[in-house]
């Protein structure tokens, strides 16, 4: 296991969410009262099964449920105090807060410098070209393969040009949609790295997941999420060291069968403990 | 062969103005998924309304850009006021919505200027000069190399600078685009506007020379229909290969096939383009650069 980074100081949160409440097409309930808060300089997991509303809860913060006919009925986001429920996208981006969603959602058919391009739309000209080298810096080998395709591009490159379109708009807040999803274990490192580095930049980071050994290993503060609810959080430390969240996220259990939901997992623990 | 290089010309110059309006169906298309039939009437508009400026002593060019300007806002405002209306709604119902638009210019340009025809007034007329032989109009060449310049500063827009790669972005991945701030109102109003200025350009080269405007002006504009299908819907390049295709086709069929078989009657060159289309989409049915995975709206 490598050393973490120190845990940040208390402060006023950057990202904070409460009691959030979201309904796609008027009548399907996903999210039911969430709240989780993303420090100043903090890395943050969010863990949770397939359709616990992860990405509804990103879409939610990023405007973009309007797209989707999702709404936001209920509950606040404010990134630094500014509230942003309602606020239309571009503004958002504006704000300070980006995101990689899932599956990269590269344009593909334009080249590497044209997607991070698109990253620095919402930015004067000057600002823009600032960004674009410095994540050229960062990403050695997207300069390389400026001009290449993005859809021509490894898995590993194309979540590079993800995440370089999203930090293209300098953004206080970074949400990460299961950047690790599809590529290979070495990629998964890579990625995990550019994380921290993206932190150490000063970039606070909100990291959607489901591979929370990663996720687990990079944040400071881990949420886990389950029909629309946060059902625990904590220290990231704890959360791995906590047996249902070992048992559900941690251990080997990844296959279909074995995938029960946490609330299974604690029921047939607490089972055992008393058969014992 | 003296003739072949007259007819090639003149379909060339043909070519470029269905290219132009190609585009602008294209530009439309990618950015809202739309088929814009209002089109035709944008383009008789334009032709018009330089006209009009030029008849009150505006100097051509001058009138030209002022028509733009005109039919660009025509064009945001049918973007604004109506189409803004039918977001989430069929797909369908927009492109009817657009045709309805259609019969709406056309009766606005009637209703103004009735149904003579009326001479643009540009610098070229009637003129020729003759290189070995091969006579050529003035205005032909005028034609193409202007549409030559617009596609060219185009399709520079669309390549080089931010605005131009965020409305690719946009038609490639609108959710994507929008999380990074790029909004699809911006570049739909853009595209509509765009369309407009192209209509411009293409109705003043349809009008010049010695054929004059008149309510028929949208006719020949919505011939670039079928080579904007041949060309493909969702591509620029498609548009301008489609248009050039197109032109010189129906230029070369009026030519060749109508003195050479009179039964098929004299106006077999109008049917061509559609019929070339239909060939090529029963091969090619996204089009000859169109993607092959044309999105559903």
């Amino acid at each position: 296991m490598t050393a973490l980074p120190p845990a940040p100081e208390p402060a006023a949160p950057l990202l904070s969410v409460r009691n959030l409440e979201v309904v796609y097409s008027d009548v399907i309930l996903v999210l039911r009262g969430v709240s989780l808060s993303v420090p100043a300089r903090g890395i943050v997991a969010l863990l949770g099964a397939n359709g616990a509303g992860k990405t509804t809860l990103l879409r939610a913060i990023t405007g973009l449920l309007p797209l989707h006919r999702g709404r936001i009925t209920k509950g606040q986001v404010d990134v630094e105090g500014t509230a942003i429920v309602g606020a239309p996208a571009p503004a958002i981006v504006r704000h300070g807060v980006a995101q990689v969603m899932e599956g990269r959602r590269l344009f593909v058919e334009l080249t590497v410098e044209e997607n991070l391009r698109v990253g620095g739309f919402t930015r004067p000209a000057t600002a823009a070209s600032e960004s674009l080298e410095r994540v050229y810096a960062m990403f050695p080998r997207l300069a390389e393969r400026r001009k290449a395709i993005a859809g021509y591009l490894s898995g590993g490159e194309q979540q590079m040009v993800a995440i370089g379109r999203a930090l293209m708009s300098a953004p206080r807040l970074l949400l990460l949609d299961e950047p690790s999803l599809g590529l290979a274990p070495k990629i998964v490192e890579q990625v995990r790295e550019i994380i921290e580095q993206v932190h150490a930049q000063g970039t606070s980071v909100l990291l959607v997941e489901q591979n929370a050994v990663m996720a687990l290993a990079v944040a400071h503060y881990g949420y886990v999420m389950e029909h629309g609810k946060i059902v625990r959080d904590g220290p990231s430390e704890e959360l791995r060291a906590d047996q249902d969240v070992r048992d559900f996220y941690l251990g080997g259990a990844v296959t279909g069968e074995l995938r029960r939901s946490f609330h299974d997992v604690k029921t047939y623990r607490r089972k055992k403990r008393w058969s014992a | 062969m003296t003739d072949f290089a007259q007819f090639l010309i003149a379909g060339l110059s043909l070519g470029a103005v269905y290219a132009l309006i190609c585009l602008a169906f294209v530009v439309v298309y990618r950015a809202s998924l739309v088929i814009n039939f209002s089109l035709g009437g944008m383009v008789v508009l334009g032709a018009y309304l330089a006209y009009q400026f030029v008849a009150w002593r505006v100097p051509f060019f001058l009138a030209v850009l002022l028509a733009s300007l005109v039919v660009a806002l025509v064009g945001l405002a049918i973007e604004r006021l109506v189409l803004r209306r039918m977001v989430g709604q069929p797909v369908f119902a927009v492109i009817l919505i657009t045709l309805g638009l259609l019969y709406v210019l056309e009766q606005v340009c009637t209703t103004f200027w009735g149904y003579d025809l009326r001479m643009l007034g540009d610098p070229w007329g009637l003129r020729t000069f003759a290189v070995a032989g091969v006579t050529i109009k003035v205005v032909d060449l005028w034609t193409i190399a202007a549409s030559a310049v617009a596609l060219g500063l185009l399709f520079f827009v669309f390549r080089r600078t931010t605005i131009g790669i965020a409305m690719r972005a946009a038609a490639s991945d609108p959710e994507a685009a929008l999380a990074h701030g790029v909004s699809p109102r911006t570049i739909q109003g853009l595209a509509w506007a765009l369309a407009g200025v192209l209509a411009v350009i293409a109705g003043v080269f349809i009008g010049s020379g010695s054929r004059g405007v008149d309510l028929s002006v949208s006719a020949v504009a919505l011939r670039a229909f079928p080579a904007t299908i041949l060309g493909g819907l969702d591509s620029t390049e498609g548009a301008v290969a489609g248009g050039l295709i197109v032109g010189v086709v129906e230029v070369m069929s009026a030519a060749y096939i109508t003195p050479n078989a009179p039964s098929l009657g004299s106006n077999i060159h109008v049917v061509i383009p559609y019929l070339l289309m239909i060939a090529v989409m029963l091969v090619r049915p996204y089009g000859l650069f169109g993607t092959a995975e044309v999105r559903r709206a």
